[in-house]
């Protein structure tokens, strides 16, 4: 009896968790198959819940158009901006792990820069970059992405190489190799699963941001999110291009959680969870 | 000998520098450059028609106190932050304690929870917009089916909806980070603890005060507090639903900020609106992190 028991409430809660799980695949699901409807389906009422077929004509005329540049600005901006970023938060965090530099407190108003809203810096940093002239261009934005994230970077590495034994370098430094040295062939290996799970997230950082390229681009490094804001027209929404565009920007998404699920709780909690 | 060693610890001085040279030089010319220019700016006079660099005392500052709007997108702001928080909170916690024990698929299931929290707001904005379209998106249909008969609920256009479509967003993308970290911080909670407060007879309610809730707090607080600016700084989602509108119905203090910066070019009183912010949110999180320390 009690074992029946137990079997009914066991299903009870699984029953709960897909219903609760497709609660929140589904508005994902639905972007999918409308960018992969045709537009007779997009556009019928009542709307078409499973498309006849896969029609990848909007994906074509994204690319046909030279729409997915946008998707390839992201990318490189994205990229680009991680490895700088990376380098210099890495190098700071150790800095400041191993030499105390700054005490504790470099550290908190290195990460409090992060709590500033995005749009009150906003107008200073388009001003600067007017005068530079580089509105519109990678250079302006990586150099953006990769200012905007060295806190979050610096602040994970801190955590991560907390973690290293000291005793590795010491013996590593009686060996004769240089502090330098040290840091490339001790702190970096040992680090590693860090370093990747910080990047990923700095990635995802950029990737997703959309004010910032909003304000600093105007045609040449336009990025995706500022493109699929574009299709929708006071005259006409562009269904079908939000759909594909949109879906271009979810799929890495896609590739990370279903990768490095163990590394998440860790990177959004801001080292908080060390999971 | 001593030489040696004293040459080590002087050369280790500036190499701790150069480490973090980079670090601190990008966050100058990014965080605190910014910061100074806006101050500078905001006693000033710049906007689309006047280019006045001269000291003007605190007249842009003395306009926030007159500005409906600016004053009703702090209280939208307020608002919403208020009501989605909690949401989010409860939803998350429950969320929790159904994946806490054993359960098949279970690291599938959380994979697939986790996807809106990891795409982009403005995606998670179109997204819903797509779902919500009063013909052809799903939602006006599953009303439908309850309702009966047709439903052409206009959701990112009439006032009394427009509020509710851009919170279903927010709680959509945000619940599974707070359920993420509130999984994780249950998985910690001492299991004896818990059985011997079983043996005993303690109340539901009691267990979780005494036992749950302490054990969960670090953690709690520091997802609330990371949701709660990002929240106050809202501007993808309700950019991509509704621009702030219909009117400036749904406009918050980021979005009118970026309309008096980009769109009227009033430069110099954007930057006191900016200034304001930021003084706010500092107040904010230092008395909120001294709180925490009080009460610890």
């Amino acid at each position: 009896m009690i074992r029946w028991d137990r079997g009914w409430r066991l299903t009870l809660r699984v029953a709960c968790a897909l219903m609760v799980t497709i609660v929140f695949l589904f508005p994902v699901y639905w972007l999918a198959a409308i960018s992969i409807k045709t537009p007779n389906e997009i556009y019928s009422y009542p709307p078409v819940w499973l498309p006849a077929q896969v029609n990848l004509s909007s994906y074509m005329t994204l690319f046909r158009d030279g729409d997915a540049w946008s998707v390839w600005h992201s990318l490189v901006t994205a990229g680009v901006s991680t490895v700088f970023a990376m380098f210099i938060g890495t190098i700071a965090a150790y800095s400041i792990v191993r030499f105390r530099t700054g005490g504790d407190h470099l550290a908190i108003w290195i990460i409090s820069q992060r709590m500033i809203p995005p749009i009150c810096v906003a107008f200073p940093i388009f001003l600067l970059y007017v005068s530079w002239q580089i509105v519109d261009t990678y250079v302006g934005l990586i150099l953006l992405y990769t200012a905007f994230n060295v806190p979050y970077v610096t602040w994970m590495m801190r955590g991560y190489i907390q973690e290293i034994p000291l005793e590795l370098e010491q013996s590593a430094m009686v060996d004769g190799l240089t502090r330098w040295s040290v840091l490339w062939k001790v702190v970096m290996p040992m680090a590693r699963a860090g370093l990747f799970a910080t990047a990923v997230f700095t990635f995802i950082f950029a990737w997703n941001d959309f004010l910032f390229a909003l304000i600093l681009t105007k045609s040449e490094v336009v990025t995706y999110t500022v493109k699929v804001t574009g299709y929708f027209g006071s005259q006409s929404t562009f269904w079908s291009k939000i759909g594909a565009m949109s879906m271009l920007g979810v799929l890495p998404m896609i590739l990370v959680v279903g990768t490095m699920q163990r590394f998440i709780v860790r990177g959004i909690s801001l080292g908080a969870v060390k999971g | 000998m001593s030489s040696a060693i004293s040459k080590t610890i002087d050369s280790e001085r500036v190499f701790k520098y150069l480490l973090i040279a980079p670090a601190v030089f990008v966050i100058l010319l990014i965080g605190l450059y910014p910061l100074i220019k806006l101050i500078v700016t905001s006693f000033q006079n710049i906007s689309m028609f006047d280019n006045d660099l001269s000291y003007q005392g605190f007249i842009n500052y003395e306009r926030l106190l007159d500005d409906d709007r600016l004053w009703k997108s702090l209280l939208h702001t307020i608002i919403f932050t208020a009501i989605a928080l909690p949401i989010e909170l409860v939803l998350g916690y429950l969320l929790a304690l159904l994946f806490l024990e054993k359960l098949p698929f279970k690291q599938t299931l959380v994979a697939i929870i986790l996807l809106p929290t990891i795409i982009s707001p403005i995606v998670a904005g179109s997204i819903w917009r797509l779902m919500l379209d009063q013909r052809f998106g799903p939602i006006n249909q599953i009303i439908a089916w309850f309702a009966g008969g047709d439903v052409r609920l206009l959701w990112t256009v009439e006032t009394a909806l427009v509020w509710p479509a851009i919170l279903i967003a927010e709680v959509w993308q945000w619940t599974p980070f707070m359920f993420l970290l509130l999984l994780a911080a249950l998985s910690n909670v001492d299991k004896e603890q818990l059985e011997a407060a079983q043996i005993d007879g303690a109340s539901w309610w009691m267990t979780f005060r005494r036992i749950v809730l302490p054990a969960i707090m670090p953690v709690m607080f520091i997802a609330v507090l990371i949701r709660a600016l990002d929240l106050f700084r809202v501007f993808d989602v309700i950019w991509t639903m509704t621009q702030g509108g219909p009117g400036t119905f749904t406009e918050t203090i980021s979005i009118y900020a970026y309309q008096m910066a980009f769109r009227e070019f009033e430069i110099s009183y954007s930057s006191a609106i900016a200034f304001l912010v930021i003084f706010l949110l500092t107040v904010t999180v230092v008395w909120a992190l001294r709180r925490v320390e009080v009460s610890r």
